[in-house]
């Protein structure tokens, strides 16, 4: 039982850094019709900058440049990419998107090289003692975190003129226009507010349990796609869900290893993605996707 | 807002890639009138209200030749700008935000407007015209019917505070008490002082409300001058009014003869198109 309770609430707090990963990618699609290669890489580069700027800035500033980085490399992609790309089909904006991920990931993975890079927090390797349970002092952070960015997101994507745009815009982009709501800058926020979330989830990822951030960070990242898919990619609420599945999936799947020994290791890396697939197979537009999400 | 001048269109040519949609168009609105465009289906009205609202684009078009200009100077083809300049349209099939409630509509409408003071008096204004909205403000768009839905989508514009507005077949598929009601509402906000373009496959009811009228025909425009004129036109009483049916005299409502040969009369309450 204590065992169980350890994982679920591990596996509540890394799939809450899922939702924020999947959210930022719920967010680009949402405003643009764009499926996303590029968020993984976009998390490596905010994790990156707070690495490399640590030692000489501090923990937090270093954190702030990271994410204020991170945002402005997903900024760069849309203006300098996305919104010069003129092909019709968002199809091929998405192959566009694995493209610039490429070459994004592989230059960042060069500078990383072989080393494992210290985040310089402050919770290092504390934990938690909760009646019977451990708990890593990262994950109860990280799960406030998310929870907070999450609920403030949500609030203003309801509440704000600019939520009221993005929803318009992901509505019916050609009416929003007629609203004078302007696209470019609807979707150059878009891209933004995805690229600072993946930073703060870069941040969570790469924190104790997990040595630092190495170039394998980009294959924890990947774990949000299927969050997103999951849970509807064109859902907020969806992807609050999906990140939850997806994290508490694999906790549980890791953690009762020993007992699923008949389906062999790494079984919790691949839980996620088989979660997916069996949800689409029910439900094909996610969780709480619309049904319809191309409308011609 | 310089001078008298409203919305000018000079020569205005559109193309669809190698479509041609728009020819040697000239249409005048001044300001404080209601001006119609009618025409048959594909004639080229829709085409040419998107070429003043900036959203050819939307549908791979674009202006060819010729300008179109609002108090003087040019629109330069940007939704966003048509929207500051105080030019707004109303689209075709109203395009209501469905999953969205009346009243983010109507605040949708006024994200266009820096001035964020005037926001709460056009809703005021909004209300009034149309009480409804008022009532069923925290509903979703999607579950109004087509009239209610017709009367957020004009309020959503009007949000703008628009000295142009923009309308894009107002009565299309309501029934005919409700089409007489979008058209009494439009005399009404033009006599609060908004000049109105107003697209018509309703001819009865275009020509009852304009002063000024422009027939197109596969992208040219055909006949104009005076509504009342026009109205009396043998020709364009044959073509769009229907001859020696006494309820062609009827200013305002569908009536059978506007519909397109081969459909049955409607009923009453028929959606005949679906905006969800």
């Amino acid at each position: 039982m204590t065992t169980f309770l350890e994982l679920l609430v591990n596996g509540i707090s890394v799939g809450a850094v899922y939702a924020l990963i999947a959210l930022g990618f719920v967010v680009i699609f949402k405003a643009t019709e764009v499926v996303n290669f590029t968020h993984a890489s976009l998390l490596l580069a905010g994790g990156f900058l707070v690495a490399k700027l640590h030692p000489a800035l501090g923990f937090w500033l270093a954190l702030a440049a990271g994410v204020a980085g991170a945002a402005l490399v997903g900024a760069l992609i849309e203006f300098l990419i996305i919104r010069r790309a003129r092909v019709g089909s968002h199809g091929v904006l998405a192959i566009v998107t694995i493209g610039v991920d490429i070459l994004l990931t592989t230059e960042l993975t060069r500078e990383i090289g072989t080393d494992v890079l210290a985040l310089g927090d402050p919770w290092r390797d504390q934990v938690l003692h909760l009646g019977p349970i451990t708990i890593a002092e990262t994950r109860i952070v990280a799960l406030g975190v998310a929870a907070a960015l999450i609920t403030a997101f949500l609030l203003a994507f309801k509440f704000t003129g600019w939520g009221v745009a993005m929803r318009a815009t992901a509505e019916d982009a050609e009416t929003a226009a007629l609203m004078g709501v302007r696209l470019g800058r609807v979707s150059l926020s878009a891209w933004a507010v995805a690229g600072a979330l993946a930073a703060i989830a870069a941040l969570f990822l790469c924190v104790f349990p997990t040595p630092g951030l190495d170039r394998s960070t980009t294959a924890a990242a990947m774990k949000a796609f299927p969050a997103a898919i999951l849970g509807g990619l064109d859902s907020t609420t969806g992807a609050l869900a999906g990140g939850l599945i997806v994290g508490v999936t694999e906790a549980l799947m890791s953690g009762y290893q020993s007992q699923l020994a008949f389906l062999g290791r790494g079984i919790g890396d691949a839980a996620p993605f088989l979660v997916m697939i069996a949800i689409l197979l029910f439900r094909p537009a996610g969780i709480f996707g619309t049904k319809e999400l191309a409308r011609v | 807002m310089a001078g008298e001048a409203g919305l000018e269109i000079t020569d205005l040519a559109v193309h669809y890639g190698p479509v041609r949609a728009l020819r040697g168009i000239r249409v005048t609105v001044p300001r404080g009138a209601v001006v119609a465009v009618l025409g048959a289906n594909g004639a080229g009205k829709t085409t040419l209200l998107r070429a003043v609202s900036g959203t050819l684009r939307f549908h791979r078009g674009g202006v060819t030749s010729g300008t179109v200009s609002f108090g003087g100077s040019r629109l330069n083809g940007s939704p966003a700008t048509a929207v500051a300049r105080g030019v707004v349209q109303v689209p075709e099939g109203r395009r209501v935000f469905a999953r969205m409630t009346v009243a983010e509509n109507l605040r949708a409408g006024a994200l266009g407007v820096r001035d964020r003071g005037k926001a709460g008096e056009a809703r005021d204004r909004v209300h009034s015209l149309f009480p409804i909205l008022a009532e069923r403000a925290h509903q979703r768009a999607g579950l109004l019917s087509g009239g209610e839905q017709q009367m957020l989508s004009i309020g959503r514009a009007l949000m703008a505070n628009p000295s142009m507005l923009l309308l894009d077949e107002p009565t299309l598929g309501l029934a005919p008490m409700m089409a007489a009601r979008i058209a009494a509402t439009i005399r009404e906000i033009n006599a609060q002082g908004t000049s109105v373009l107003l697209v018509e496959q309703n001819a009865a009811m275009a020509l009852g409300l304009a002063s000024h009228a422009y027939v197109l025909e596969v992208g040219e425009v055909a006949l104009s001058g005076p509504a009342a004129e026009l109205a009396a036109s043998d020709e364009v009483r044959r073509r769009y009014l229907g001859v020696g049916t006494p309820e062609t005299d009827r200013p305002v409502g569908i009536d059978a003869e506007d519909l397109p040969p081969g459909e049955p009369p409607r009923p009453v309450r028929t959606l005949s198109r679906w905006t969800a």
